[in-house]
């Protein structure tokens, strides 16, 4: 049981783990037009996301929210040399099909946009084209792996530039990861039923101390010092939605995000990356949201 | 022996486990004090846009290019060898310049056509295993450089001097053989 599954060596889930394993220590940034990618591009960011309308605006605008429309994307394709992401609804296959035909470089089946199936999510091992899942605890995180997602990213609260629920999330992530590690094989099983997890996968993350995926985190990070903040607690990249822009000076703060993520443990250079950045966002209490407001509940 | 891995974005923890393995002494180098006590440099995989803005930034651009030319031996795979390369292509892009190749980035074209496969190497008997993810292509490799693999007839691994890149990821594969070779070279001063 020492190798991970049976599907670790397989050339095709090499090279989708490979191309996470290219964007850690890195910034993914949600762009909406060719400007912002192009923005996001020169300020340094590692992938953009390609979105008809960041989280802040699907959660004020509400109604559903779908895959953007190939032209976005395609423009975004052509834009940019870095790698394009694009988001699915969870269990839409069929948008996720669309999206591997237009050659995006990762596809994120996200819990932003309005899910398309309330059981199930995507069989991910039938794509050449790696996806990332979000999380909110480590079987969660497990089940996405088990289902062929070659990153994971902490679900937190999309579009309300609250850290709070991506701190949540990463810390139950690696706080169970730490607990798997302590047990014996036997009480690994027990482990893994409680968890709604593979034994396989809860055995690997126990003996390797970390997911077999790169870990990233997203959803509500809005300043330099959320990202320093994320990146210490044992994310290996950010992801920023609404974060950017949505501030007053996105190009500024778009530089200064990619500075801290980098410098993340220099609190010198995360405190230079701080300075003159103009309004952050303007963010939600998630704690006055309701319950059928959350996003991070769409996905099991 | 010390070996520095530039630890700015990318896979450079896949280096660090790699030559910590082969049994060198490594260190991530974010800023160019870093730099001093080191043996040799890794330029890891990731993206040469985000990767040559932060050289610019932090100085070590004019710096990584002053000790390579008192033969400071640098390794770059794939973004790294992009760094390297005296011309980079699709779209013109600055670099070091400290290896006289061509790149042409993105050339085999997007994650789908990112891939595993065997080719012969100078470096032994048996094929290497090579890891491309949205690998660059070596257009042009000048008379001095020696190119020590190919794919589909183009370069793949050249050395130049003490400078060595792969347009591949060595980093990610089970074979240590390309590590190993670099680090040989370093101790030999070759």
């Amino acid at each position: 049981m020492a190798e991970l599954m049976n599907f670790s060596s397989d050339p095709q889930w090499r090279v989708k783990v490979g191309l996470a394993e290219m964007l850690k220590g890195g910034v993914i940034m949600d762009v909406t037009s060719v400007d912002q990618a192009v923005i996001a591009e020169k300020a340094g960011a590692c992938a953009v996301m390609a979105l008809e309308r960041v989280p802040a605006d699907i959660r004020k605008e509400g109604g559903v929210a779908r895959m953007a429309s190939p032209k976005i994307i395609r423009d975004i394709l052509h834009a940019v040399t870095i790698p394009v992401m694009a988001k699915a609804r969870i269990g839409h296959f069929a948008e996720a099909q669309v999206l591997e035909a237009l050659e995006v470089d990762f596809i994120d089946e996200s819990e932003v946009l309005t899910p398309a199936d309330e059981e199930n999510h995507i069989w991910k091992h039938a794509f050449r084209v790696p996806f990332v899942c979000g999380a909110r605890n480590l079987g969660e995180a497990l089940r996405r792996i088990a289902e062929g997602a070659a990153m994971i990213r902490t679900k937190g609260e999309a579009g309300s530039g609250n850290i709070v629920e991506a701190v949540r999330h990463l810390r139950a992530i690696v706080g169970e990861m730490r607990r798997l590690a302590t047990l014996a094989d036997e009480e690994l099983v027990a482990a893994s039923k409680q968890m709604g997890a593979p034994l396989e996968l809860a055995h690997w993350v126990a003996r390797n101390g970390k997911l077999p995926v790169p870990n990233f985190s997203a959803g509500g990070i809005a300043t330099p010092a959320d990202a320093a903040l994320v990146m210490q607690l044992g994310a290996e990249a950010v992801f920023v939605g609404s974060g950017i822009f949505k501030s007053s000076d996105p190009e500024r703060r778009a530089k200064a995000i990619v500075k801290a993520t980098t410098h993340a443990r220099d609190p010198k250079v995360v405190l230079e990356a701080s300075e003159e950045l103009g309004e952050a966002m303007k963010g939600l209490d998630v704690r006055q949201l309701d319950e059928k407001e959350l996003l991070q509940t769409r996905g099991w | 022996m010390k070996i520095g891995i530039l630890a700015i974005q990318g896979d450079f923890e896949a280096h660090e486990r790699r030559l910590g393995e082969l049994g060198a002494g490594t260190g991530l180098v974010r800023r160019a004090e870093e730099l001093e006590g080191l043996d040799a440099l890794v330029l890891p995989g990731g993206e040469s846009t985000t990767q040559l803005q932060f050289l610019v930034d932090e100085g070590l651009f004019d710096l990584l290019v002053a000790r390579a030319r008192d033969g400071f031996p640098l390794f770059g795979t794939c973004a790294g060898a992009i760094l390297l390369a005296n011309e980079v292509r699709n779209p013109d892009q600055a670099s070091l310049g400290l290896l006289d190749i061509t790149v042409v980035r993105n050339a085999y074209g997007r994650q789908l056509e990112s891939c595993v496969t065997r080719e012969p190497s100078e470096l032994g008997a048996e094929p290497l295993e090579m890891v491309f993810i949205r690998a660059p292509v070596i257009e042009r490799a000048g008379p001095t450089v020696r190119v020590l693999a190919r794919r589909d007839g183009r370069p793949v691994l050249v050395e130049q001097g003490r400078i060595f890149a792969a347009t591949f990821h060595p980093e990610l594969s089970a074979d240590p053989t390309v590590h190993a070779y670099f680090l040989k070279g370093v101790r030999d001063g070759r």
